[in-house]
């Protein structure tokens, strides 16, 4: 994938972490505002989306960060997957929120039990995996070279 | 409620004259037939937003058939003409259990309350607890994640099912030329 003109370099260089950054805080704190894992997520493979195409990147990082990418998704639905046996630990049942009554207080960001880290493993899962889309998709014209 | 049995009925034609007929822009018709009246479900059951996906996404298909069928070819040759005779006993089979198993769902169902009534039984209870179930300010979060954590893992295996498609598509590594696979 070939970069594009400095321009579009530098607002993407300042664009990047505030895009990042609002995601990650959409991510974190899905359980007191509207938002959540999916949508932060989302905000999340835009930032990484927005430098690979400003940038550009060489077929040897975009195989990396395919296979990276694909790994980072995989290990949020094995996150996601493993809060929801939390539930068995306390004694209850799968996806039970049983951890609410111990930790933090309501309208705090450490609060909500299983909802904080599920949003994150969410989050994880989806930024990922709509990056890996992207790679997959949009250096697809390597696999046509191999 | 007496319009949903008439729908549900024509469905049941439609989809078995789609299945059956030898004629496949007929069977995509019956096939948008089937589509557009599961909208119209939606819109009795008063979900207008699932309705107006359903009208948008039965509407591309049927076109999309439709182009399809225009660009190749108009006829089904799989399907046979005639009863056949091996298809007798599974025939007779299906429909003993689909009669003894609609006689149970019957008996279950009618220990429920009455079809669309009351409404918000369920949201009720999550609107009023969320916070002091789940301590969890936002009322969705604690829907989405906490009281239905079951949807959210379905919604998260059919991301990771879109993605796992995707990469298996456009993979790069263990695909073979097209001239080895021809030489087996």
């Amino acid at each position: 994938m070939r970069g594009m003109s400095s321009i579009v370099q530098v607002i993407a260089r300042l664009l990047a972490g505030m895009l990042f950054l609002y995601g990650t805080y959409i991510v974190m704190h899905g359980h007191l505002t509207p938002g959540g894992g999916f949508a932060g997520g989302v905000l999340i493979a835009a930032a990484f989306i927005l430098i690979s195409l400003a940038f550009g990147s060489v077929e040897q990082t975009e195989r990396s960060s395919y296979t990276l990418s694909s790994v980072v998704e995989s290990l949020g639905g094995v996150m996601f997957l493993s809060l929801a046996l939390v539930g068995y630990l306390f004694g209850t049942f799968f996806f039970s929120n049983a951890l609410t009554y111990y930790i933090g207080k309501p309208l705090q960001l450490i609060s909500g039990g299983i909802i904080l880290p599920a949003n994150i493993a969410i989050g994880v899962k989806v930024g990922a995996g709509l990056y890996a889309i992207f790679l997959a998709l949009g250096a697809s014209r390597f696999v046509m070279k191999d | 409620m007496i319009e949903l049995y008439v729908l549900l009925a024509a469905m049941l034609v439609a989809a078995l004259v789609a299945i059956q007929i030898k004629d496949l822009l007929a069977a995509a018709v019956a096939l948008g037939i089937v589509g557009f009246s599961v909208a119209i479900m939606f819109i009795l059951l008063q979900a207008p937003d699932l309705a107006i996906v359903q009208i948008v996404i039965e509407t591309l298909t049927v076109v999309f058939f439709a182009a399809v069928i225009l660009r190749t070819t108009n006829t089904d040759t799989t399907i046979a003409n005639g009863l056949k005779r091996d298809l007798v006993f599974p025939t007779v089979a299906y429909v003993t259990f689909g009669v003894v198993f609609l006689i149970f769902v019957g008996r279950a169902l009618a220990e429920l309350p009455s079809f669309g009534s009351p409404t918000m039984l369920v949201a009720r209870e999550y609107i009023a607890l969320g916070l002091e179930k789940t301590g969890a300010a936002n009322v969705v979060a604690s829907i989405i994640l906490d009281f239905r954590g079951y949807d959210t893992l379905g919604e998260a295996t059919v991301l990771f099912t879109a993605v796992v498609g995707v990469l298996t598509i456009m993979r790069r590594t263990g695909r073979k030329e097209q001239n080895s696979e021809e030489r087996g």
